[in-house]
């Protein structure tokens, strides 16, 4: 009862609104920073518009040192990329969500869990330099896949780097999930598979979608695996065994050119154009989060 | 009478300044660092960073107080790094443009001869080949290493980024200018270039002669083998300065730093990486 009388009530009450405060100077901050930078890359793409090379710079051809500066085939390979990768990592971390939350025995549940949260701890860098000693020369000597530096290489690795993702932000979805829908079905007599396929697959259809997306979101904002592991050609994915570029990479390997050059302003197209799909994608998840607010399933706190 | 002394004034002073720079030089040029205290950093071109390190660990042996980086990046970001400020060295694998000069106000020091090779994997049986057949294997024109005297394989093109001095040279002296594949592997550094061509065994690429080492398979063009003898000799045509840039005048430390490399000393680690001195 002592502690609790140390600060006065109008004490509290100037702490609380200084604490708001910085809360909000904190938000302010982040959110013109944001702003800022949406601002700055729409700057930096004007003279595109202006000079008319925009439609120089969404063609299909990168050449830089015979003028042609189309950034086509690294949104092709970014967007191949990520989806491979999702697909890849979509079913497992989803399999792996249900048998961590109802399916296997608890001791295993928790060593899932746990590897899937230390899974998200190991650096980008391990991933893509382990690929490159193991996973590049199996592909290239077992699939006799060109230089081994490919489409397939790069979204394997990827798949691993997003599947924490997927599944920690699934797992917590299928945590709100009411506890009694399980306790009815149980009850009712449904085995713990059927009560995954009737009622929490169900259940949590919506966070399928938000993981899905946030995986995604993930998978196409990675340099580093493409930059190491794809080859980073700049062509169309025609297959799963070419060597592509995606976006990201492009800025990476593009951004030491001369400031002055066409080359160097396709990077501020690229960086636009990598902004605004995220931009897409976090609206997605915020308007699939309105629509489950509405769902009976999930408690919320 | 003013007038003759004036001008012994002006020639005193002209040997004083040519002979003074040199004799700095010549007095063992770790003792610059003597006293001195404070950070060096340097970034930028890939080929430079054998040679760098080595200077850096002499230094700070020598002197603990003085500390040093050194990072890599690649020419373009040499140039960038050291315009904007950020780095003390810029390391370029080329002559500045005038563009740059201007824009930055930078001064280049150039300290080493750099050749370019073509390498392949030391498996490959490949020894020799003419610019012509290196332009028509970068351009795509050339698929299979039989067309070359090799086995039955398809050759796997690896090429540097756009940013890169070593691309540039063996793209202007090499290949003339002409079209590198689309579907050609693209590497950010020499290390990676020589990781890339030294695990599979069709690969064609190339690096700074400085990186060639046991992991790849220099080849010879059209019968000059590529090395630092040929490329200093002018035998072999594939070859570029190194140079370090400084935002303006270098303050006292980084002067030093420059005069060490530029010393003897310099020349010896130069020399021992496969480059060879300007000096």
């Amino acid at each position: 009862m002592q502690t609790g009388r140390k600060y006065s009530f109008s004490s509290g009450q100037t702490m609380e609104k200084w604490v708001e405060r910085a809360l909000l100077v904190a938000t302010v901050i982040s959110a013109v920073a944001i702003v800022s930078i949406l601002l700055l890359l729409v700057y930096f793409c004007l003279p595109l518009f202006t000079s008319g090379g925009l439609g120089e710079v969404f063609s299909w051809q990168w050449r830089p040192f015979g003028g042609r500066y189309g950034i086509l085939p690294m949104c092709a390979g970014s967007l191949y990329l990520s989806l491979l990768a999702l697909a890849l990592a979509f079913p497992p971390a989803i399999g792996i969500c249900f048998l961590a939350h109802c399916l296997a025995p608890p001791a295993v549940a928790r060593f899932l869990i746990t590897l899937i949260h230390f899974m998200t701890g190991i650096p980008t860098v391990i991933y893509g330099f382990v690929s490159v000693f193991l996973l590049v020369p199996r592909m290239r000597d077992w699939l006799e896949a060109g230089t081994g530096f490919t489409l397939l290489t790069a979204a394997l690795t990827l798949s691993i780097l997003i599947l924490p993702t997927i599944a920690l932000v699934f797992h917590a979805r299928l945590e709100r999930i009411d506890p009694n829908l399980r306790l009815a079905s149980g009850a009712m007599g449904f085995t713990p598979i059927q009560q995954v396929r009737h009622v929490l697959f169900p259940a949590a259809s919506q966070g399928l979608l938000t993981a899905a997306i946030l995986g995604f979101g993930r998978a196409i904002g990675d340099t580093l695996i493409s930059l190491m592991l794809a080859g980073n050609a700049p062509q169309f994915p025609a297959s799963l065994f070419t060597s592509i570029r995606t976006l990201t990479a492009h800025i990476a390997l593009v951004l030491a050119t001369d400031s002055q050059s066409m080359a160097y302003q396709s990077v501020f197209a690229s960086g636009l154009i990598l902004f605004l799909l995220m931009g897409v994608i976090n609206l997605f998840i915020r308007s699939f989060d309105r629509i489950s607010k509405r769902e009976v399933y999930e408690k919320h706190l | 009478m003013k007038k003759i002394y004036g001008r012994w004034f002006v020639l005193v002073l002209l040997v004083l300044s040519i002979l003074l720079p040199l004799n700095q030089g010549y007095c063992g040029a770790l003792e610059n660092f003597k006293g001195l205290e404070g950070t060096i950093s340097i970034a930028g071109g890939t080929a430079h960073i054998p040679v760098m390190n080595d200077a850096a660990k002499n230094i700070m042996t020598f002197n603990p107080e003085v500390r040093i980086t050194v990072e890599g990046g690649g020419t373009g970001i040499g140039v960038q790094k050291v315009g904007e400020g950020l780095v003390d060295i810029g390391n370029t694998g080329r002559a500045l443009s005038p563009e740059e000069i201007e824009k930055y106000g930078l001064k280049s020091y150039p300290f080493a001869l750099d050749g370019v090779a073509t390498v392949v994997h030391p498996q490959n049986p490949v020894a020799d080949l003419s610019a012509e057949q290196i332009r028509d294997i970068f351009a795509g024109k050339i698929t299979n290493w039989k067309e070359v005297g090799g086995k039955d394989a398809a050759i796997h093109l690896f090429s540097r980024d756009e940013a890169s001095g070593t691309r540039e040279v063996f793209w202007k002296k090499l290949l003339d200018k002409g079209p590198v594949a689309t579907s050609a592997n693209i590497v950010p550094s020499n290390g990676a270039m020589k990781v890339a061509v030294a695990q599979d065994p069709e690969a064609i690429g190339y690096v700074s002669i400085g990186h060639v080492d046991e992991s790849v398979k220099a080849v010879s063009l059209a019968g000059v083998a590529a090395s630092q003898e040929n490329a200093l000799n002018g035998s072999y045509p594939v070859v570029r300065k190194l140079y370090m840039n400084t935002k303006g005048d270098p303050s006292g430390l980084v002067q030093a730093f420059i005069d060490y490399i530029l010393s003897p000393d310099g020349a010896e680690i130069i020399k021992r990486h496969g480059y060879f001195s300007l000096q």
